[in-house]
């Protein structure tokens, strides 16, 4: 439907594809609820809910494969991220981390998922509720851990480091702890899926443009495929990475404010 | 329609958040943590912690099993050497017993056969004083009877008295 309205708009004439084609139509009239990211973000959430509370029904002591799986994803999160990273007290965490986990990694992959093929993450609306939620969980569990004026004192007037350079040290603390830990966090996510799925666009897209083509054109046409195909292995890697990444941040945020010196 | 035309004008710039898409991902999120966190965290949890007792309960009953498995070695050991032991004190008393069984029947073996000895001289004593008398008495009457056939005889013939005088030398002569 996207390549048929590129053609209509473009009237031939190959236009590189660019951040308009992120622009989803509505798919029911004009209702701006009913957009494809929308709409995958909303199917992530079923499909974790039932796959996870299918595998995690029997609860027993020698799981079933799908048990077995589901346990896999979950202890990589409880073990690997939340206990290694939090520490003790970490359990309480496991939920959050384990939501947005799962949340980030399978709306990635819609990525690279025929006929879905559009990573809800490349919407940078998603990465920014992500990264606010992160945010607003690390400073509340700062401030309820070493309350409101320590932790802010702790964050602006960092102990242990001569007077003269709180000078040059407080800014850079503030904009950290305010500024550029939410925003890198939502940007790196966003940037990654945004672009990844636009160098696949370039290829498949050029692809088949190229296909349409004069003869000569045609041959070059399976070269820009394949590499669209080894494109789609680099992005599987880099969507289960991001989501790695996304969740061990803030994780490492929830230990920093749980710490009594940052 | 309207995304047409847009993509024919400026680009759109992709920072800036659509408010659908915020409030969507806002409650997308919040209901997939409440699911997450109500139905599926507390099961995994719970085949943990079960699992957990089920491996640690297994160490500790092997642990407590090889434990009672020591204990009972010792305990045989002990039982083994005590035995051994009162074996030995067993064997030494019978021993002491068989030695003291032995001396007691030899001194009784030899109180007996001096007894048996005695027994025997005082009989053998007393034979022999009586043979000794019998024949005393035997050979008084026998004396006095020969004597007194001897001399009967001598009495009654001079002839025959010469005859046993000559027997008696005759007796002599052949004894030779």
């Amino acid at each position: 439907m996207r390549v048929l309205l590129r053609s209509e708009a473009q009237g031939g004439g190959f236009v590189p594809p660019s951040s308009n084609d992120f622009e989803l139509p509505p798919i029911f009239g004009n209702n701006i609820y009913t957009t494809k990211p929308i709409a995958l973000v909303f199917l992530s959430v079923i499909l974790i809910s039932v796959f996870f509370i299918l595998a995690s029904r029997k609860a027993a002591v020698v799981p079933s494969k799908l048990q077995f799986a589901g346990e896999s994803v979950y202890s990589f999160v409880r073990n690997d991220l939340a206990k290694d990273v939090i520490g003790h007290d970490f359990l309480r965490f496991v939920p959050y981390l384990f939501t947005l986990f799962t949340f980030i990694l399978v709306n990635n992959l819609f990525g690279i998922i025929p006929l879905l093929q559009f990573p809800s993450m490349s919407r940078v609306s998603f990465p920014y509720i992500l990264a606010l939620s992160v945010y607003l969980v690390f400073h509340y569990v700062g401030i309820r851990k070493q309350g409101a004026v320590k932790y802010f004192k702790e964050i602006m007037f960092m102990p242990g480091v001569p007077k003269a350079a709180y000078i040059l040290i407080t800014p850079l603390e503030i904009l950290t702890f305010f500024l550029v830990r939410p925003l890198t966090l939502s940007l790196r996510l966003f940037a990654n899926m945004f672009a990844g799925h636009l160098l696949l666009l370039v290829f498949i897209l050029g692809g088949d443009h190229l296909l349409q083509g004069v003869i000569g054109l045609k041959l070059i046409s399976p070269f820009a495929f394949g590499i669209g195909i080894v494109l789609t292995f680099f992005e599987f890697m880099v969507q289960c990475l991001q989501a790695y990444i996304f969740t061990l941040l803030a994780a490492l945020y929830i230990a920093g404010a749980l710490a009594d010196e940052h | 329609m309207q995304f047409v035309n847009l993509a024919a004008e400026e680009k759109i710039n992709p920072l800036i958040p659509h408010t659908a898409e915020l409030v969507v991902g806002a409650i997308a999120f919040t209901l997939l943590f409440l699911t997450l966190r109500k139905f599926v965290v507390p099961m995994f949890e719970k085949a943990y912690t079960e699992r957990t007792n089920a491996i640690q309960g297994g160490m500790e009953r092997a642990e407590k099993a090889q434990l009672e498995a020591q204990r009972a070695l010792v305990q045989y050991n002990e039982q083994l050497s005590k035995a051994r032991e009162e074996a030995q004190t067993l064997r030494e008393e019978a021993r002491v017993q068989g030695a003291a069984i032995i001396e007691d029947l030899r001194a009784k073996a030899q109180e007996e056969a001096a007894r048996v000895t005695a027994t025997a001289h005082s009989s053998i004593e007393a034979e022999r004083q009586q043979a000794v008398t019998s024949l005393r008495a035997e050979v008084g009457a026998l004396a006095i009877e020969l004597a007194s056939k001897i001399v009967g005889e001598a009495l009654d013939d001079q002839a025959r008295q010469s005859r046993v005088v000559d027997r008696f030398l005759d007796d002599l002569e052949a004894s030779k």
